[in-house]
């Protein structure tokens, strides 16, 4: 589908190679793990091996006196923080909890919490010291399931959490709960023809980056620190450790190393003040690198939860009330993505009447953090199927119910808001017209075939981005920006810039700065680099193109409005002959006022919202209940497509990572609420063996928002793919999946529930 | 712990180095060698971040000791590469965007590697199956399958 500004752009849209690519091919790209500096000691931790305890004593003694130990620390050698939010960037944050999450206190709260850590000459050295260090447990009841930890009688996690009427505090598992409601319920449900209401539990699951966490830290005796790692944001692991440890920020200093996947799992910290405060007690470097056990436990996992769906539609199809109850493992600290779900779950339909309650709920299990479109996927689950089954009820196809009501430019949003212009009905129109909807079910013997679809939704982030483009003598340009590069940002950013200066993207440099030398940038997340650091990118760039403007009326002692740039060339309006081209410009620079550079720094308030179908055709064996994947195909309005085949790679990542949440991924718990499958093993995410290729459809309805028309592309893939499979399951065996992940066992017994 | 001399082949240059029992190949040849381009990322063989050629076959190195490599011809992601000209599978890895965060890209390289040279003309499923014991989260696969499939032709001189 063509852009209004398609004919415009010469590098925009192209696919060049990937500026960090040879770097990346050979080996010699340098992520967190692979930093050394000389006398670089290692440092391991102890985690606690019960979900909920109270720490009464610890003996570090018998550790401190292995050969090549150097230190140990618990938290009475971290700074106490106080209760009590802060700011980070537009973020809210909780530093003390923040910091009992790095380091346990006096409670551990779940499987894996870190109790202490040790710095030594070696590794191993510091992996064996770390197990001679005792600790006396008080272990105390836990609770893990949201129901459960929302009844009265449940284990309370952190005391005080709630406020009662009076404003005092009270002791609640559920640490936030908001809604969203609008219209009358009773009313709307009145009018359906068909009200479908569903109750669904979706399992925790990891992001799964295959690089663990790992963090290099250098403390200097002035009071100047270093920390060299793999972060989503180097000014947000800056201002979250400083919080932390209770230093300025501007004493720390983050070199971003290459990162190898993060998904929303690396914008917190967990290593990085722990690395720094053992180099601070040995004097030394320490490295931190996280086992992959140690990475399950205790990071970054996306909440499991539990939802009720109610919705009803009119006899020709038009949704009359939803209401939506979601309550989300936040858990052992406050924080999961409820709100972010709760402004998703419905958002792609025009819906009148409505009610949404979303809970956080503190659970004996690793504090949640943010992974691809969080929260949106567990609420799509209930929506979109639910969604199926109306439309099946009421005889009408699921693709031309969701035409029937699907949001468009105007209509408001769930939390309030209005949408701009967006293009869901473009998806559902490209879904239509695509080679796989319009195919045949494949047939496969032995095993009874269906297909699905699902559509998705996920709002998209601004936030502030800085970024400086200077010119080189040679006529190419620098760019420096301070975002995390996951999935080939930088090239996007690159080729921003040279589609402003006429340049080739090759002929743009970009480079990924450290916190001392670029404006503030906030995390790569949300889908939000080629968005808001593409804004300052395309700012900066047009900063530059004015100021050689300037430069090149100057030298033909003409107004700077005489002069234009068009395909990598001054001209000037004034006298025809005149022209440079921006190579020749560049040599003459020193002679013309010196160097120029430009820079911006944005808070871009123009964000565009995402959505997506995907369609997908399932084997299900009714004997095992394996689900195979036969077809795949992601339709996405994606805005203008900067690099195409890197937004077709997010696409088919989201996609791969969703059908691992449909069918296999799970945090399974003991009886004693331990973690049971720490390692890929048995934490299984797809391999090439379980997927097909993966189609993609773009559709480009650019974003009125942005210089170039780019929305977020990298989020909303992961939220149709759980629901769309769960249809297909359906289409195939006539069994409603409610579940997640829809495991061989569960599909088998659901098959046999149904059999009878 | 006393340390063991070990004498072996990395990227076709004779390698000495010198490392305790309980390390493994990955650990030497990240920490001791400097091949940091053999990456870590669970260390029990179920990723194959870490893959390495030992011999001909595509090995998990954090599942080998380093004392094991006495005598072994070991190829490393470092050893694709002809001085400045990259092996195809290097290049289509580029052109077809097969990376996204790169971090299981040098595993990937060694192991598709490793199927082309006992396999040059692998179907769609044979190329699956040899790459199912490398992970990578980003890509989905699609890209990477590409890459391989359009390597193995180029090298065919089709
Ligand atoms: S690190 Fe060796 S297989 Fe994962
Ligand atoms: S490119 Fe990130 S894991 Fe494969």
């Amino acid at each position: 589908m063509a852009t209004q500004q398609e004919h415009k752009f010469k590098v925009i849209g192209t696919r060049p190679i990937r500026h960090d690519g040879v770097d990346k091919v050979t080996g010699r790209a340098q992520y967190g793990a692979d930093v050394s500096l000389a006398g670089l000691l290692h440092g391991k931790v102890l985690r606690s091996p019960h979900a909920h305890a109270r720490i009464k004593s610890i003996d570090t003694a018998a550790a401190k006196a292995v050969p090549g130990v150097k230190a140990v620390l618990t938290a009475q050698d971290f700074p106490e923080i106080g209760p009590g939010m802060a700011a980070m960037g537009e973020l809210p944050i909780n530093p003390q909890h923040l910091s009992l999450n790095c380091i346990a206190r006096d409670k551990v709260l779940y499987d894996g919490h870190v109790v202490a850590a040790v710095a030594a000459t070696s590794p191993h050295i510091a992996e064996e010291a770390a197990k001679l260090i005792k600790v006396d447990y008080e272990v105390l009841p836990h609770v893990q399931s949201v129901v459960e930890a929302m009844d009265d009688k449940a284990p309370i996690l952190i005391p005080g959490l709630g406020k009662g009427e009076d404003g005092e505090p009270t002791d609640t598992n559920v640490a936030n709960h908001l809604q969203f409601a609008r219209g009358d319920l009773a009313e709307g449900f009145a009018a359906a023809e068909v009200v479908i209401e569903r109750e669904f539990d979706t399992s925790m699951v990891h992001q799964g980056y295959i690089e663990p966490h790992n963090a290099v830290a250098q403390y200097s005796s002035d009071g100047q620190s270093t920390i060299w790692v793999s972060t989503q944001g180097a000014f947000t692991a800056r201002d979250q450790t400083a919080f932390v440890l209770d230093m300025p920020p501007s004493k720390i200093k983050v070199i971003p190393a290459e990162i190898g996947g993060g998904f929303g799992g690396k914008i917190p910290i967990y290593y990085e003040p722990v690395a720094l405060m053992l180099s601070k007690h040995t004097g030394k470097p320490v490295k931190m690198v996280m086992s992959r056990a140690d990475v399950l436990k205790a990071t970054g996992p996306t909440p499991g939860s539990h939802i009720k769906v109610k919705m009803g539609a009119d006899k020709d199809g038009k949704i009359t009330a939803a209401e939506v109850w979601m309550a989300y493992e936040a858990g052992g600290f406050p924080g999961s993505p409820v709100g972010a779900g709760c402004m998703c779950v419905i958002a792609p339909y025009d819906i009148e009447n409505l009610q949404i309650d979303g809970y956080d709920v503190l659970v004996n299990k690793p504090k949640t953090a943010a992974y691809r479109a969080p929260g949106a996927t567990n609420a799509a689950m209930g929506s979109e199927t639910v969604i199926d089954e109306l439309a099946e009820k009421l005889g009408i196809d699921p693709l031309e119910f969701r035409r029937i009501n699907g949001a468009k430019e105007g209509t408001a949003q769930p939390a309030g808001p209005k949408f701009g212009q967006i293009g869901f009905l473009e998806t559902l129109e490209a879904a239509k017209d695509s080679d796989h909807f319009k195919s045949e079910l494949p047939q496969v013997e032995g095993r009874r075939v269906g297909r699905g679809l699902a559509s998705g939704f996920w709002f998209n982030a601004g936030f502030q981005s800085s970024a400086t483009v200077a010119i080189n003598s040679d006529g190419t340009a620098n760019v420096v920006t301070g975002s995390t590069d996951i999935g080939g940002t930088r090239t996007s950013c690159a080729m921003i810039a040279a589609e402003v200066l006429g340049l080739k993207a090759e002929e743009v440099h970009p480079v990924v700065a450290d916190t001392e030398s670029i404006g503030h940038t906030d995390m790569t997340g949300g889908s939000r680099v080629t968005f808001a650091t593409g804004t300052a990118v395309y700012e900066a760039a047009q900063d530059v193109l004015k100021q050689l403007k300037e430069r090149a009326a100057k030298s033909w002692k003409v107004d700077a409005d005489k002069v234009v740039f068009q395909d990598g060339v001054f001209s000037c309006t004034e006298n025809g002959n005149e022209s440079l081209s921006l190579k020749e410009l560049a040599g003459k620079l020193p002679r013309t006022g010196g160097p120029v550079a430009g820079r911006a720094s944005v808070n871009p308030r123009g964000v565009g919202p995402g959505f997506a179908t995907h369609v997908v055709d399932v084997a299900v064996d009714e004997e095992t209940g394996k689900v195979d994947v036969l077809r795949y195909t992601a339709v996405q309005d994606v805005g203008k497509a900067v690099h195409p085949s890197y937004v077709e790679g997010q696409m088919q990542g989201g996609v791969a990572q969703g059908v691992g949440w449909a069918l296999n991924e799970e945090y399974v718990y003991g009886e004693d609420g331990c973690m049971q499958n720490t390692g890929f093993l048995d934490y299984r995410m797809p391999t090439c063996l379980d997927l097909p290729m993966i189609e993609t459809v773009l559709v480009e309805v650019p974003n009125p928002g942005h210089p170039v028309g780019v929305r977020g592309v990298g989020e909303v893939p992961i939220v149709p793919p759980p629901a769309a499979i769960a249809n297909a399951i359906y289409n195939a065996t006539g069994v409603r999946m409610l579940d997640l992940p829809m495991s061989p066992p569960r599909v088998t017994k659901a098959i046999l529930e149904k059999n009878g | 712990m006393k340390k063991v001399h070990v004498q072996t082949t990395v990227n076709g240059e004779e390698t000495e180095f010198l490392c305790e029992p309980r390390q493994s190949l990955l650990e030497v040849l990240r920490d001791v060698v400097g091949y940091t381009g053999t990456k870590e990322g669970c260390l029990t063989g179920d990723c194959g971040a870490c893959s390495v050629i030992m011999d001909g076959r595509p090995t998990d190195s954090c599942l080998v000791l380093g004392v094991e490599a006495e005598g072994k011809d070991i190829t490393t992601v470092e050893g694709l590469a002809d001085g400045d000209t990259l092996h195809p599978l290097q290049k289509k890895f580029l052109e077809h965007a097969a990376l996204q965060c790169g971090i299981c890209t040098p595993g990937f390289l060694v192991t598709s590697k490793a199927l082309l040279d006992r396999n040059p003309n692998p179907t769609e499923h044979e190329i699956r199956y040899a790459l199912a014991g490398n992970l990578c989260r980003c890509t989905g696969y699609d890209k990477i399958v590409r890459a391989v499939q359009d390597a193995a032709a180029e090298m065919q001189g089709r």
